[in-house]
């Protein structure tokens, strides 16, 4: 669960937690497709190393760091059934890949206000219900984190091992977790559509917001400075053919 | 025997218990008490391996809790969550209530009895077929209860056992506990219930912040204005009313109904 640590927003006041949230879903989403198109474990790399600054800015190394010990694991998998399938280096480009998502996903929900992401998706023309939806969504992952620990000490005080057994065993294990979490959820789905209902939600068609989000010079700034990235990784990708002549590089030194 | 020894507790950055030391015998009656965050949960959940201290040690029968196993410790130390939600999978309440028993390797002739036996106890026969979430919320908890109970642990812990229950349930609980300090096993019960505890429990240990700040016969700290105050309870009705009535020449030590009534008749000098 400690994965989730680092998509916890977390109130602040740097850079880049004023920065609109708009930019920043504009710099995650540009990261993420240099991530898909990249391949080299070398020019990944690269990317990772060129997100972490941001974590410094933002004051939230620790929780980054928490999150990438949580995310060991899955990137464990990850690195496993690559190597298995395609051989240690792709393997680790793979490994590498998952964690640059990783981070820059981590540093948008980590600085960004619930109430703020909302309304940049309404900026951008989603409808507010669906918005709102996501945003709780995420909203909920810490509570349903939390209700999980407290159902395993239960199940866990009746006797289960859920590190017992075969494989197959170990996953039918889960299944006294999971069924309490579920009915839990929907529950609570339940009493929060009628919290909201009795305050009235979706009364006036037209919503308006008590922040209007406002793009600002700094915006323009990192916007700008994110979109230079993102055509001169593409052109060194496409034109250059920078990962072959790593590779060539690399191979004949 | 529960024995914690100075034990320091840490959640990733808060500090839950600080220096707990505390001994439980075989067969008492043990209420602990205290504010929210006061701790309490956190040393319950030492109890059978949950949690293991950051510092000092826990023994349960002599057994230290870092070398053994959360099953192995719960066969001794049975605990019942606050929220019987948080446990509730099965199909039906039988089912439910012999799972801890399969968990723990009971022949299925044993688990059978048992979960009989257990059903009649907590008044869940009739409900044995239906579906733990069709159930009342009283009636969830009982078979949360019955599910600890079926293998029948030494020591019985209850995590808030009567927030959010109705007085003829509370009254049931009052009888199942009378009934299993009669079969001489160790209870323990974590609560904000001040009359609950003066009516049941002979002794308290009362936490603020992490430490216990007092320990002793329930009598002498549910009546004690000075602690009553530090961990943020309010004393028993009766006590507030003797408090009252202490110029009267009432005592400012009682906490039983048929004491005051005694106390208030001798003040007035009525003979009886």
């Amino acid at each position: 669960m400690r994965i989730l640590a680092g998509f916890e927003f977390k109130r602040g006041d740097t850079f880049i937690h004023r920065l609109d949230p708009r930019v920043k879903l504009a710099y995650s989403i540009a990261i993420f497709t240099l991530a898909m198109i990249f391949t080299h474990t070398v020019t990944l790399s690269v990317l990772f190393l060129s997100s972490l600054p941001l974590f410094y800015i933002a004051k939230a190394v620790r929780k980054f760091l928490k999150t990438l010990q949580g995310s060991l694991f899955l990137v464990g998998i990850v690195f496993v059934v690559n190597f298995i399938t395609l051989g240690f280096e792709r393997a680790l480009a793979m490994s590498i890949r998952l964690l640059l998502i990783i981070s820059c996903f981590s540093i948008f929900f980590l600085t960004t206000y619930p109430e703020d992401f909302a309304e940049a998706l309404v900026k951008l023309k989603i409808p507010y219900e669906f918005a709102l939806t996501f945003t709780m969504a995420l909203r909920f992952v810490p509570t349903l984190a939390r209700e999980a620990q407290l159902i395993m000490d239960a199940q866990r005080s009746r006797g289960l091992e859920l590190e017992k057994g075969s494989f197959l065993r170990r996953l039918r294990n889960f299944i006294p977790i999971l069924v309490p979490l579920i009915v839990g959820a929907i529950r609570k789905s339940i009493r929060v559509a009628e919290a909201m209902e009795s305050r009235a939600f979706g009364a006036s068609p037209k919503r308006t917001s008590l922040r209007e989000l406002k793009l600002e010079r700094r915006d323009y700034a990192f916007l700008a400075l994110v979109i230079i990235m993102f055509v001169a990784a593409i052109y060194a990708k496409y034109f250059l053919a920078i990962e072959e002549l790593i590779s060539t590089f690399l191979r004949f030194g | 025997m529960i024995e914690v020894h100075d034990v320091w507790y840490s959640y990733e950055e808060v500090v839950a218990l600080r220096g707990v030391s505390l001994k439980i015998q075989p067969g008492e009656v043990v209420a602990i008490m205290g504010e929210n965050g006061a701790g309490k949960t956190t040393l319950i959940k030492h109890f059978n391996g949950l949690l293991k201290p950051s510092k000092g040690y826990v023994k349960i029968f002599g057994v230290d809790t870092r070398n053994a196993s959360v099953a192995e410790l719960s066969r001794r130390v049975g605990l019942v969550f606050q929220n019987p939600d948080h446990q509730l999978f099965s199909e039906t309440v039988e089912e439910e209530i012999a799972f801890a028993l399969k968990n723990f390797g009971f022949p299925s002739d044993v688990i059978k009895k048992r979960v009989e036996w257990v059903l009649k106890l907590l008044d869940l026969y009739e409900l044995k077929d239906q579906s733990p979430f069709a159930l009342s919320g009283g009636e969830r908890k009982r078979v949360a209860i019955a599910s600890i109970l079926s293998y029948d642990p030494d020591v019985i812990v209850f995590d808030e056992p009567t927030v959010g229950q109705d007085y003829a349930q509370k009254e049931r609980l009052a009888q199942l506990i009378k009934l299993l300090k009669s079969q001489l096993k160790t209870i323990v019960v974590v609560t904000h219930d001040v009359e609950f505890v003066a009516e049941n429990f002979s002794r308290v240990v009362l936490m603020s912040e992490g430490k216990i700040i007092a320990d002793g016969s329930t009598r002498r700290i549910l009546t004690d204005s000075d602690l009553i105050r530090r961990a943020r309870l309010t004393p028993p009705q009766i006590t507030q009313v003797a408090w009252e009535l202490s110029d009267l020449g009432v005592p400012k030590d009682l906490m039983w109904v048929s004491e005051a009534r005694d106390a208030i008749l001798r003040v007035l000098g009525v003979k009886y």
